[in-house]
């Protein structure tokens, strides 16, 4: 009967270790250790040449590098804070609505489905300055005489990105502060009015303590996959033209495939590795303590 | 008296604002993907114009019916790319749930050492950006011979969707009381059948909507499948949008149809089950 038994619970995660370990882990760790070394996709026993920190110390003295990484954080930055107040305001307005609530939930998940690949095609040609419908409408309006280059201008292709990034992800967030809506109770709302608070001060210190968890969940879906931006980048501008929308993630994608500078590139994605973790890691301390806030947690 | 018609009509105003403002955030949301739709149905010629044609004057399935012959198209074996899709995003989805139930219910019912650290640990794989993943896993693959092929697409895929799958399933299940498990175990069911019979039940509708986010992260993911696949055996239709685009032209009424053609099995699935898709959400993040 001393026969050793594994806990059932280790049984049960067991099939998703092994899986996440085969494909997440190993190769992680192989691009750990290529990130030290020259390796070339192109000549395979580079692998062993050990460079030590070499490839991390020319992404640090890269100016290329770190403009690719300032325009990543500036991306993230204005995509979730914007995406955050738009999807706030947008379940506000439909928590309002009493008739065709339903049609108009229905209508709002309509971005989720669309693949950031679609996303960015769809954009490309909306955008195009040749046949874009943004052009176009300028044009016919009377708005503008000349096309837009919205996808060559640097300035202009940064905003045509961010257009797409938050289309494609606002209503994430709308439809989970609606559910959050949904949950607030109504009677310290209504003691609220009685007692003269107005609309706002009753938003400010009522509604909005009881919806923060439900923003940070959106917050925490949303940074598990942050790098989704890539897909869109990639079709629309693929980081040109001459740079001027290199992110970090196209920035990797170029270094290791076209390139070929396999180690090169693994040192950047490490980094961009880094990035992703910590907003995955800063979002879940916030869910966790605003659950705690409402005596959700556990 | 005019006190009260100033109050209503300010009333009134603010109505008409928020449903003004309701409506243009209606027509952002709609727009861009009804341009595409409308787009897959118009000649070239049409799209190309300048100045531009606003009513469509002729509406035709051209598009379609050059995508689906393969040829015209520079010849885009667009049907190869469904089936190819369809195949791994299936496979791939039923795996994750069958793997994520178990390590939901694993962290729904069991106390056990470093369980938060655990969770935050297969959280944290899902947020390695996939171009930073494809590298050493191009690597991996082209070594072991799995690249270009369903199985490493449906591998890859599979891990990508266990932890978001294991996230909402464990909100599911710990809506599920203990008693009720213990209450079937008492009247003489085993673990096993108790699961299946009284908790899988109740469970049902969260681990329908992890299954319909398993199926769309599979359906739609790009920066992976573009680098783990080279040839038609294998290429996922979001890889195949590319062949549309050549060096200097792009056939954007090709490319319009394909999108559709993607777009309409996603409809339908997150249709059909949109209820359980927010309830899963908010169970899952919240209460979870």
């Amino acid at each position: 009967m001393t026969r050793f038994r594994l806990p059932a619970w280790f049984v049960l995660l067991l099939p998703a270790i092994i899986v996440l370990a085969a494909v997440v882990l190993i190769p992680l760790l192989l691009s750990l250790y290529s990130s030290f070394t020259s390796y070339r996709l192109t000549r395979p026993d580079s692998l062993y040449n050990w460079i030590g920190t070499f490839n991390y110390e020319k992404a640090a003295k890269s100016a290329h590098f770190w403009a690719a990484f300032g325009r990543t954080l500036l991306l993230l930055t204005i995509a979730l804070n914007l995406e955050m107040l738009l999807g706030l305001g947008l379940a506000l307005l439909v928590n309002q609505v009493t008739y065709g609530q339903r049609a108009l939930r229905t209508i709002m998940m309509f971005p989720m489905m669309f693949s950031p690949l679609l996303v960015g095609f769809q954009f490309k040609f909306i955008f195009n300055d040749n046949v874009g419908l943004v052009n176009n409408a300028l044009q016919s309006l009377g708005l503008s005489n000349t096309a837009i280059p919205w996808l060559v201008d640097g300035q202009l292709a940064f905003f045509s990105i961010l257009v797409a990034e938050m289309w494609s992800s606002t209503s994430v967030f709308a439809i989970l502060i609606l559910a959050g809506l949904f949950a607030v109770p109504r009677d310290p709302i209504e003691a609220a009015k009685v007692d003269g608070c107005t609309p706002w001060q009753s938003f400010r210190h009522i509604t909005l303590p009881y919806i923060m968890p439900f923003i940070y969940i959106a917050l925490a879906i949303r940074s598990l996959d942050v790098a989704r931006a890539y897909d869109i980048v990639q079709i629309m501008t693929n980081g040109g033209p001459a740079r001027r929308t290199e992110l970090i993630w196209t920035m990797i994608g170029r270094t290791g495939y076209v390139d070929a500078k396999m180690g090169y590139a693994n040192a950047m994605g490490y980094i961009s590795i880094f990035l992703a973790i910590f907003f995955t890691i800063y979002f879940f301390r916030k869910l966790n303590a605003a659950r705690a806030e409402l005596g959700m947690g556990g | 008296m005019d006190e009260n018609r100033h109050h209503r009509l300010r009333a009134r105003t603010l109505k008409g604002l928020q449903l003004f403002a309701l409506f243009i955030a209606m027509c952002f949301i709609c727009i861009p993907g009804l341009w595409v739709v409308l787009n897959s149905f118009r000649p070239t010629v049409e799209i190309m114009a300048k100045p531009p044609v606003w009513i469509p004057q002729d509406l035709n399935l051209d598009h379609y019916r050059a995508m689906f012959g393969g040829v015209g198209e520079g010849g885009v074996p667009v049907l190869r790319y469904f089936t190819n899709s369809l195949i791994i995003s299936v496979t791939s989805t039923v795996i994750a749930i069958l793997v994520g139930m178990a390590g939901g219910y694993a962290f729904a019912r069991y106390q056990f050492k470093g369980k938060a650290a655990i969770f935050i640990g297969l959280m944290l794989t899902r947020a390695v950006p996939g171009v930073a993943l494809s590298l050493p896993l191009f690597i991996v693959m082209a070594r072991t011979g799995l690249i270009d092929t369903h199985i490493g697409l449906i591998l890859v895929y599979v891990s990508l969707n266990v932890p978001f799958t294991i996230w909402l399933i464990d909100g599911f299940f710990r809506q599920v009381p203990v008693e009720l498990a213990e209450a079937a175990e008492i009247d003489g069911c085993t673990r096993w059948q108790a699961f299946w019979k009284v908790e899988f039940p109740v469970a049902r509708a969260g681990v329908a909507s992890a299954g319909i986010f398993a199926f769309l992260t599979s359906w739609n993911e790009y920066a992976l499948a573009s680098q783990l696949t080279r040839s038609t055996f294998s290429k996922t239709m979001p890889v195949g949008l590319r062949d549309f685009t050549s060096e200097f032209t792009i056939n954007w009424g090709g490319m319009c149809a394909l999108a559709v053609l993607m777009i309409i099995p996603a409809l339908i699935l997150t249709f059909l089950v949109q209820k359980h898709l927010i309830a899963g959400l908010t169970f899952g993040g919240v209460k979870g």
